[in-house]
């Protein structure tokens, strides 16, 4: 068959146009296909840097990976929930079993999983975070504990802290608490949840922690670490403390006066500034004049 | 001299004048060679896994040679250095390995012998002289060293490795190695931008890896020559089955003073001319030979 050359032109360009198109259209579906890609929340192996240090610093050899005798960690893949190529686990599936020889950390050639973590039971890997009260059994008050029997650290990474049963108003729900300079986010807990969905979750550790203000002090922890209360303990008037560690440099707190009132008598609070101050007038004028309320009503023309 | 060809064999015949006159082993040895060696390759990083002897651990990025050589992907070893981060000495010390490796032995041997991608563009291009496509899209020669340097900006200022989302030289590595499926959509697109959009696209146009080795082989030993240019009759096979044509023009049809031996740095010495040309006029020798040309006379 002989192609017109102007058909021959059409029908390459055409070809072309189809497999750019194609292209274009495969990389935008890999990105929807990636964000849909939530198979669990994904982890990092243990002593992995801060994530943005790591990403920096993890050269995407998959030899962690071949180092877990478990064969719990993966290579992302394109549509993993993580950069390609980087290492992840995901704790409903299989979590971090906690070798305390840590082969993962120590097949990595960067350093992407660092040498400074000695002791697996120092690992960050992410935070356990007792998610939903409203289908956790121990919070239904059943005795589950699963997630507190399972811990590799029981009793220092979750707790069970007693709190009154207000349904029964005669037994106690043991809650599993977690306390994050214990717990690991091996995952161990949330794998053996026993609900359909784990209720409780390890979450990468800037999702799972808050932080205090910088400024935020803790009056109790201050108290302590003082061994005495900061603040005077008693105000002349019986009810505040002085807050003359409040004022600003050089001035103190100015001095409070009793209320001078009496029964059926209307005053106006007293001035701090002096104490003879006499208030002129303790009612409002009626106003002279209210706006139109019509006009309002029916709009301005 | 051998008398010059009115018209040239079509590419997709290319190699088939020399599979009849000098034989099928002949005309195939370098290419059945690098298949060899770039699935032995793979072979070593999957013997681990399948029967429990480790040969090489990792992948094409950075892997461990018998525990104890380490080996890495001198791209992603920059990559990671212009974030910033200093990786541990394993890293450095197997980036330098390969880079003095590749820096002695020949020209982007790595992309020729080693890289598993190179099977995929080589039937791209297969496919390509076999259905008849011929003009397609161009594209500049040295975009690789742009987006190689884009990519090295990149990761500093984005403190990410900027290439290794879209890697699909890692990708199809980890595909060997670690199995997963999705990221052959990569390798797939790469097959038909090389088939249907620009001839030799990938490899000769856009591959940063390719670069790198480009610039690290520029100086190495190993080059294929041009034994005898008097007995080019200007078949042209050798220019259809090249992945860098313009590396052949000067030392095969260039003046006295050109050297006749293949010193570009692109030429990424797989030594396919040598197979398909009938009348031996290429051969693998060393960068130094002949340096000093001396005038054919016949």
């Amino acid at each position: 068959m002989k192609l017109d050359p102007n058909r021959r032109q059409f029908l390459k360009n055409a070809t072309r146009t189809v497999a750019g198109v194609c292209g274009v259209g495969v990389i935008l579906g890999l990105q929807q296909h990636q964000a849909n890609a939530k198979e669990g929340v994904a982890l990092r192996p243990p002593g992995a840097l801060p994530e943005k240090d790591f990403l920096a610093a993890c050269i995407r050899c998959g030899q962690c990976v071949q180092a877990c005798p478990y064969d719990m960690l993966h290579l992302a893949s394109l549509l993993s929930p993580m950069e390609a190529g980087t290492p992840y686990f995901v704790a409903r599936d299989k979590p971090c079993e906690m070798c305390p020889d840590i082969p993962c950390m120590n097949a990595c050639p960067s350093g992407a999983l660092s040498e400074e973590l000695k002791d697996i039971n120092d690992a960050r890997m992410g935070l356990a975070v007792l998610l939903d009260h409203e289908t956790c059994l121990n919070w239904q008050g059943l005795r589950c504990d699963v997630c507190y029997r399972v811990c590799p650290l029981i009793d220092k990474a979750i707790t069970l802290e007693n709190i009154h049963n207000d349904r029964t108003h005669i037994h106690a729900k043991l809650i599993p608490t977690v306390h994050s300079d214990a717990c690991t986010g091996c995952g161990k807990c949330e794998q053996a949840c026993v609900l359909e969905e784990a209720a409780i979750k390890v979450l990468p550790m800037d999702l799972a922690k808050g932080l205090l203000g910088r400024h935020y002090r803790l009056g109790w922890q201050e108290k302590q670490n003082a061994g005495k209360a900061l603040l005077e303990e008693q105000h002349p008037d019986g009810l505040r403390p002085s807050l003359d560690a409040r004022m600003p440099e050089g001035l103190s707190e100015p001095t409070y006066q009793h209320m001078k009132v009496k029964p059926n008598q209307k005053v106006a609070t007293p001035s701090r500034a002096a104490d003879d101050y006499v208030p002129r007038s303790t009612t409002v004028d009626a106003p002279e004049h209210f706006p139109d309320l019509e006009l309002n009503t029916k709009g301005v023309k | 001299m051998a008398a010059t060809k009115t018209t040239p064999n079509k590419p997709k015949d290319a190699g088939l004048e020399a599979r009849q006159k000098l034989g099928w082993w002949h005309a195939y040895r370098f290419l059945i060679l690098r298949r060899l060696s770039q699935l032995s390759v793979i072979l070593m990083f999957l013997s681990g896994p399948l029967w429990n002897v480790w040969i090489l651990k990792g992948n094409y990025s950075s892997s461990m040679l018998f525990d104890t050589v380490p080996l890495t992907d001198p791209l992603i070893t920059a990559e990671s250095l212009a974030t910033g981060y200093l990786p541990e000495w394993t890293t450095i010390i197997g980036a330098l390995i390969i880079v003095l490796f590749y820096a002695v032995v020949a020209s982007k041997s790595f992309c020729s012998w080693v890289c598993p991608m190179n099977m995929v563009t080589d039937a791209a291009a297969w496919l390509r002289r076999k259905l008849g496509i011929r003009q397609t899209a161009k594209l500049p020669r040295n975009l690789r060293y742009v987006l190689l340097v884009v990519i090295l900006a990149g990761s500093a200022v984005s403190g990410t490795l900027l290439w290794e989302w879209i890697n699909p030289v890692a990708a199809l590595g980890r595909v060997f190695v670690f199995g997963l499926g999705a990221t052959l959509w990569l390798v797939a697109m790469v097959f038909i931008f090389d088939l249907l959009v620009v001839e030799h696209g990938w490899c000769g146009h856009l591959c940063p890896i390719g670069a790198v080795y480009g610039l690290i082989g520029a100086k190495s030993l190993i080059k294929v020559n041009v034994v005898d240019r008097a007995r080019c009759d200007r078949c042209m096979d050798c220019y259809n089955v090249c992945p860098e044509p313009q590396v052949l023009r000067l030392p095969l049809h260039g003046s006295e003073t050109d050297s006749q031996i293949i010193l570009e740095k692109d030429c990424i010495t797989c030594g396919r001319c040598i197979d398909v040309c009938p009348e031996n006029v290429f051969a693998f020798g060393s960068r130094f030979e002949k340096q000093v040309h001396v005038k054919n006379i016949n």
